[in-house]
């Protein structure tokens, strides 16, 4: 198998890439990792006239905290997650997610705004992402805009994302520092994509929850935020009530369908389960 | 923001070739592509590299793992116009005047391989990991080829390769 004809553009510059996807509009795709983008090309879903690599623009790989907020890059690779340091504590939801997708090899080249943009319903980094606030930073020629995930987010494969527009950034808030996570997948083996995946992020004030983030993989036309369970344990002390009720509530809001991964009925079941591990996990810290 | 008459025309021709230069195996070597080429397509068809193999085609077994400035990539899922400019190591570019590397030897000694088709993506993920972590416990050589689809199941003498070329190593 090969991909359709393109035109290949190799900008060194995010202005240049900027250009380039202005002239093409919705002709052009950006290609990063190419994890996902490749193999759509390659089954003929995907058929751009052109293909704009970022690869070669410095300065999009960075991983770092910039006043209590993390920034991850536009070429920051799901490799380069799984060992930062950073990604563990209050971060714990992201890396914890970050070993769990794919396998090793994809994990070298794939990346996590790419995940975003390619907004696959049973993607891992939309669900731990939109547990914990993040939001993109869209760029065009000449224009910028910040884009809260959960209206990122529009369906299965389509995001709030314009033609012209490049995610140049991934922002995730401060979330203090009593704050524990974690994400939680089942696959039939490794490598597969979600079953299910739930990610949760809380952040502690004075015993209570003071914000909670619980979001939902491959139970529905996209990744979900559980906005019930989340109200049910903000500004409550999380006790093993209140942890089942939100596992309950979760698993009421998820949209699974059956599928060769399991039926609806199952899967919502296991949404109960790891909403109510994840949240046991969080409270230990 | 561009007009619609302002925007590229649908390609009608041919695209526009690309100069792709590698450095493959320590040789310098290059060739004009169309962008769509893999870079599996690239080795084997162009170079003449047919140790890379080509499995699943879906990114999915691994069998077709290079080293890409030392660090793995499914080549089947890489187009040939992004290694320009990088190093490249296959499967041939193992041995050395010294003889096998090491990990071929062990692949070799511990009957890593049965039907050899996964041998040189498995081969070269294993360097990757022992140039990371040169003591890795079985569960991170597990971890580490997770990757790699090994179609006979000849797991356990897989790992005893990687476990023993890091032995030989020490």
């Amino acid at each position: 198998m090969y991909p359709g004809r393109f035109e290949y553009h190799a900008p060194g510059t995010l202005d240049e890439a900027l250009s380039t996807l202005d002239r093409y509009g919705d002709d052009a795709k950006l290609l990063a990792g190419g994890q996902s983008l490749i193999p759509l090309m390659k089954l003929r879903f995907a058929v751009p006239a052109a293909l704009v690599d970022i690869n070669r623009i410095e300065g999009l790989d960075g991983l770092s905290e910039e006043g209590g907020e993390l920034r991850i890059g536009a070429l920051v690779r799901h490799r380069t997650c799984e060992r930062s340091e950073l990604l563990h504590g209050r971060w714990g939801v992201l890396g914890d997610a970050a070993p769990q997708i794919s396998d090793p090899i994809v994990r070298n080249s794939g990346t996590v705004a790419g995940s975003l943009a390619h907004a696959d319903p049973q993607g891992d980094w939309g669900s731990a992402l939109l547990a914990a606030d993040a939001r993109v930073v869209a760029q065009r020629s000449g224009g910028r805009r910040e884009i809260s995930l959960e209206d990122f987010f529009l369906g299965p494969f389509t995001t709030a994302l314009e033609p012209q527009e490049m995610v140049t950034e991934v922002r995730v808030p401060d979330p203090g520092p009593r704050s524990a996570g974690t994400y939680l997948k089942l696959e039939r083996r490794v490598g597969d994509y979600a079953t299910v995946g739930v990610a949760v992020h809380l952040s502690f004030d004075n015993g209570t929850v003071r914000r909670s983030g619980i979001a939902l993989t491959a139970v529905g036309p996209r990744n979900l935020r559980a906005h019930a369970a989340e109200a049910a344990l903000d500004g409550q002390p999380l006790d093993d009530d209140r942890i089942r009720e939100a596992a309950r509530l979760a698993a009421e809001e998820a949209q699974p369908r059956d599928d060769e991964r399991g039926s609806a009925e199952y899967k919502r079941n296991v949404v109960r389960v790891f909403v109510e591990r994840g949240l046991r996990k969080a409270r230990e810290g | 923001m561009a007009t619609d008459v302002e925007r590229a025309a649908p390609v009608a021709a041919p695209p526009r070739t690309h100069t792709v230069e590698v450095t493959a195996n320590g040789e310098r070597r290059s060739a004009e592509v169309e962008p769509r080429m893999l870079l599996v397509h690239f080795l084997r068809g162009t170079l003449g590299l047919r140790g890379t193999h080509i499995g699943c085609d879906t990114s999915s077994c691994g069998a077709c793992t290079v080293l890409m400035d030392g660090v793995p990539i499914k080549s089947c899922t890489a187009l040939a116009v992004q290694a320009d400019g990088r190093e490249i190591t296959t499967v041939e570019g193992l041995e050395s005047a010294e003889g096998l590397h090491p990990i071929q030897t062990a692949f070799h000694e511990e009957h890593g391989l049965q039907c050899g088709f996964c041998t040189p993506g498995m081969m070269l993920t294993s360097i990757a990991l022992l140039r990371e972590n040169p003591d890795p416990s079985e569960e991170e050589i597990r971890w580490a080829l997770s990757g790699n689809v090994c179609r006979c199941t000849g797991y356990q003498n897989i790992v005893k390769a990687v476990q023993a070329a890091a032995e030989a190593s020490r």
